[in-house]
């Protein structure tokens, strides 16, 4: 067994409005970063996994993140692999 | 007639939802700690308002793979009763997929506790049945995730199916696609609001309007009030 680390982002999908990016925008510009665009504010859920590749670590909380970590009604998410 | 309030760690609507259901309309009631799954000998479960888990994750993420409600598909799949879920509840039944779409942060960014107006939009459901079509009631609200959102094509099922059943009137507080506040499922028997009708159920609250939510459902349950 190897032991991975795993982060997985999940953000508002593209299509939906995120009053909290907005928000987060306005401050942005407001504090002098005049040309920044479309801010979205998600969460990162980062833990330690064993398991005996990165192919199954990856598929393993490609699954649950589609049960659990992301609505997938209201968000997409991404699963980064990392070996320790 | 026996109705069950389940408490999840971080209810705090149960005890004025049993308040309403044992002392107001004289229905057994239980408290039903969220790890019991014997769920058989209850005509109405009602999932209360409040913060499950901290709302940590989403609002009702977490909750919804507690034992109880992993019991209530089979509930629901057999008819043997009506589930209601207030404000968390509404988020968990949404959550579970036992109810179509999403409750997300009110658009405000603002947690917001006031009464509102509502209308009724289908009265022919055991949610509604005491109220005329197009009635205008009040009820609270206090919820900063309340939001409603769902892919177009469930809304068109849920307009097509008349499975929107209270609307946000005058005004809307959160965001929510066509002003949904609550809605049910295609069976009838699994139904979601944002509103507290436990909070509006005698007239020292307000207009009184929530007692009747409760009154439809324990009427079209078939049990008629002593």
């Amino acid at each position: 067994m190897k032991e991975f680390l795993i982060r997985v982002l999940v953000e508002p999908k593209p299509e939906l409005l995120d009053p909290q990016g907005q928000a987060v925008e306005r401050a942005l510009i407001e504090l002098g970063l005049k040309n920044v665009r479309e801010t979205r504010v998600g969460k990162l859920i980062k833990f330690k996994l064993k398991a005996i590749s990165a192919s199954q670590a990856r598929h393993k909380v490609t699954e649950i993140a589609q049960r659990f970590l992301a609505n997938p009604v209201i968000e997409r998410f991404s699963v980064e692999v990392e070996e320790l | 007639m026996r109705a069950a309030v389940v408490v999840f760690p971080g209810s705090n609507c149960d005890h004025d939802t049993y308040y309403v259901l044992k002392d107001l309309l004289g229905i057994e009631t239980d408290l039903l700690w969220y790890r019991e799954t014997q769920l058989d000998r209850y005509d109405l479960i009602v999932l209360p308002g409040g913060f499950s888990y901290g709302d940590y994750l989403r609002a009702g993420a977490i909750a919804r793979f507690a034992p109880v409600v992993q019991a209530l598909p089979e509930y629901v799949a057999k008819s043997r009763g009506i589930v209601l879920g207030i404000c968390n509840g509404f988020q968990i039944l949404t959550e579970a997929g036992l109810l179509p779409g999403a409750l997300t942060r009110n658009i405000s960014q603002k947690f917001i506790c006031k009464t509102v107006k509502l209308r009724v939009e289908n009265n022919a459901t055991p949610l509604t049945q005491l109220f005329e079509y197009g009635e205008i009631i009040e009820l609270p609200i206090a919820h900063g995730e309340g939001r409603y959102l769902a892919p177009q094509e469930t809304l068109e099922r849920l307009k097509r199916n008349r499975q929107i059943l209270l609307k946000y009137y005058g005004e809307n507080p959160n965001g929510s696609m066509e002003n949904i506040a609550a809605i049910m499922d295609e069976t009838g028997t699994v139904f979601g609001m944002m509103p507290h009708p436990e909070r509006n159920s005698e007239r020292i609250f307000g207009t009184g309007d929530g007692l009747k939510i409760f009154q439809s459902l324990v009427g079209a349950l078939g049990f008629v009030r002593v």
